[in-house]
């Protein structure tokens, strides 16, 4: 046999420059994704800080949010869009659960594959005309058929609007945890003498329950989040007033940023752009943590089994 | 279903190719007189049009333990879970034949598969305790069936018939997942025992346990079997030679048409004539170990 040299292990040099070439190709890209991402949250907390020196923060705990007349409520934003989001989970919730549990322990596997599609259409529905069809249809059949005080815009319609965008989201993780229970348990149980309601309350639902609960996790944080549908059927622009009440127009805290942006009246002042990315960064620190926290609970599903 | 009128229980099973009855004289006579809790006559199982076992005709008696062997694909699970009618889980199995427990038809119309599966427990190949704690977990058949009151006292009964209540009587409140395997299999025993069947069915419940945990579950299938029926599916022959009065042999033979096993019963008889002088040389070649 021929002496072995170390030219001989080294490999092809131009296949090596190659493999070197496509890894930092790879790199930068995702380096570049990041980087984007740290500038936004850069400009975000820049200008959230120099709004916060700007202006008198006793304002934010005021009544009014009309950031052109230098009154900032971030409470009556935070009231809205807690009240929208309060709305949609009351709909949203046993929807998806009921929906989730329905294609995870009752239906035959032809009907499971029939529906679980059509019901991810449903999320692929552009919220602008959930929002349109919020003031056009929900609002006045629904809302105003069975609240007399109701304008045609609300919060409450809106909410409703809302909580339809989010049904596909919880039924399909809620499903994804259900289905990720050992068939042994639900085994264990039907073994023991239950029935299917037994066995899917008693076993399976808090089996998946860390599932669940990220489910609700992030549909919270998406029902936060949705800016069309508010701004449309909420009916408040540029201003709003602090209000508890879901049958009165509103302004959460997307919609306040939408219909700031797209304001008919161009003459702007700082402190009101600075205010916009205020609202842009208590919006981002809540769905960060909302997301942060439904990822430890979805984490913890897969550790389980 | 076929023909399900046969007065089973008084009528030996002459006429069905496979003796089930030891001759007269046997050494094991006192035993045969335990009456039969089950009989299976001329029973197939299908999954969609493909039948996974075919003809199984055997007779279980009660207050004995009855193991299942035969090579893996035999279709002894799948015959096991007919008795409980776990295979109604199953969308597209159907039964053949008929199956009756203490002369009724199991698979009859009016037969729900929830009262049936209180009477008739399960143990399954793999400990599956519920993520709940161990005292719940107890708790759970006898809860189901509406029994409210002396709970604790149910489930101590439980966990002693199990073997398991020293263990785990100074935390009955922590989860049942931090159990080890063996403790866990018996936690299973112990929650079929609780809601007081009369028949516990144990599909493979060595298979995942270590030998000392197997030689625990196995005294105690001993001890139960005063109290209880019980059919063991197991692949371990030496545990079936151990632990079962009688033995039913399972093989598999290959479809000339197309390329698929169906699951057949060989041979059922005492286990000691099952080891010691089998009627059928495949039980034979199975048993020493000669299996092609």
């Amino acid at each position: 046999m021929a002496a072995i040299t170390i030219d001989d292990l080294r490999g092809n040099p131009r296949r090596l420059r190659k493999e070197a070439v496509v890894k930092n190709v790879f790199r930068s890209a995702a380096g570049l994704s990041i980087l984007i991402s740290i500038g936004i949250v850069l400009a975000l907390i820049g200008r959230t800080w120099s709004f916060v020196g700007e202006v008198d923060l006793g304002t934010l705990w005021g009544d009014n949010w009309a950031p052109r007349s230098d009154q900032f409520s971030l409470k009556a934003l935070l009231t809205s869009t807690a009240v929208v989001t309060g709305i949609a989970m009351i709909i949203a919730t046993p929807l998806g659960l009921g929906s989730a549990i329905y294609l995870s322990e009752y239906a035959k596997p032809g009907v499971r594959r029939t529906l679980k599609p059509i019901l991810e259409v449903l999320a692929g529905i552009p919220s602008v005309v959930i929002g349109f069809f919020c003031v056009s249809f929900i609002s006045p059949n629904l809302v105003q058929r069975f609240f007399d005080s109701a304008g045609t815009f609300s919060l409450a319609a809106a909410g409703v609007g809302v909580g339809i965008l989010t049904i596909p989201l919880i039924a399909s993780v809620s499903e994804d945890a259900m289905r990720s229970v050992p068939r042994e348990l639900r085994e264990a149980s039907y073994g023991l003498g239950a029935r299917k309601i037994t066995t899917s309350v008693k076993v399976v639902l808090p089996a998946a329950v860390s599932g669940l609960v990220a489910a609700f996790i992030l549909a919270v944080s998406r029902a936060i989040g949705e800016t069309m549908v508010v701004l449309l059927a909420a009916g408040s622009a540029n201003a709003s007033q602090f209000s508890t009440n879901p049958f009165d127009e509103g302004l959460t805290m997307t919609a306040a940023i939408a219909s700031q942006v797209r304001g008919s009246d161009a003459a702007v002042s700082q402190s009101v752009v600075d205010s916009l990315y205020f609202v842009g960064f208590t919006l981002f620190a809540i769905t960060l943590i909302l997301n942060v926290v439904a990822e430890r609970f979805v984490r913890r599903v897969r550790q389980a089994y | 279903m076929t023909d399900t009128s046969k007065a089973t229980e008084t009528q030996p099973d002459v006429d069905r190719g496979i003796s089930l009855v030891p001759e007269i004289g046997a050494h094991h006579d006192a035993s045969s007189a335990h009456p039969v809790v089950f009989d299976a006559a001329d029973l197939s199982v299908y999954y969609g049009s493909f039948r996974a076992v075919r003809n199984v005709d055997m007779a279980v008696h009660q207050h004995e333990v009855t193991a299942f062997i035969g090579p893996s694909g035999c279709g002894k699970s799948t015959v096991l879970r007919c008795f409980n009618r776990m295979n109604d889980l199953i969308e597209i199995a159907r039964v053949e034949g008929s199956l009756t427990y203490h002369g009724l038809d199991l698979y009859d119309r009016d037969v729900n598969p929830v009262e049936v599966r209180r009477r008739i427990g399960m143990v399954f190949q793999k400990p599956n305790p519920f993520p709940k704690s161990i005292y719940d977990n107890v708790a759970y058949g006898p809860r189901l069936a509406g029994i409210k009151t002396d709970m604790d006292d149910l489930v101590e009964r439980s966990l002693r018939s199990a073997a398991l209540w020293d263990e785990v009587k100074d935390r009955l409140k922590s989860s049942a997942m931090g159990l080890s395997g063996g403790q866990q299999q018996r936690l299973c025993i112990a929650r079929a025992i609780a809601c007081g069947p009369e028949v516990i069915l144990m599909d493979e419940p060595c298979s995942a346990l270590d030998p000392i945990a197997t030689g625990r579950i196995e005294d105690l299938m001993t001890e139960l079997k005063s109290q209880y029926t019980i059919i063991i599916v197991t692949h371990n022959m030496q545990q079936a030679a151990r632990v079962s009065d009688r033995c039913a042999f399972f093989t598999t033979e290959v479809n000339e048409t197309s390329d698929t096993r169906t699951g057949l019963l060989v041979e059922y008889d005492r286990t000691d004539k099952i080891f010691s002088n089998p009627g059928d040389d495949r039980t034979e070649n199975y048993v020493t170990g000669r299996f092609g």
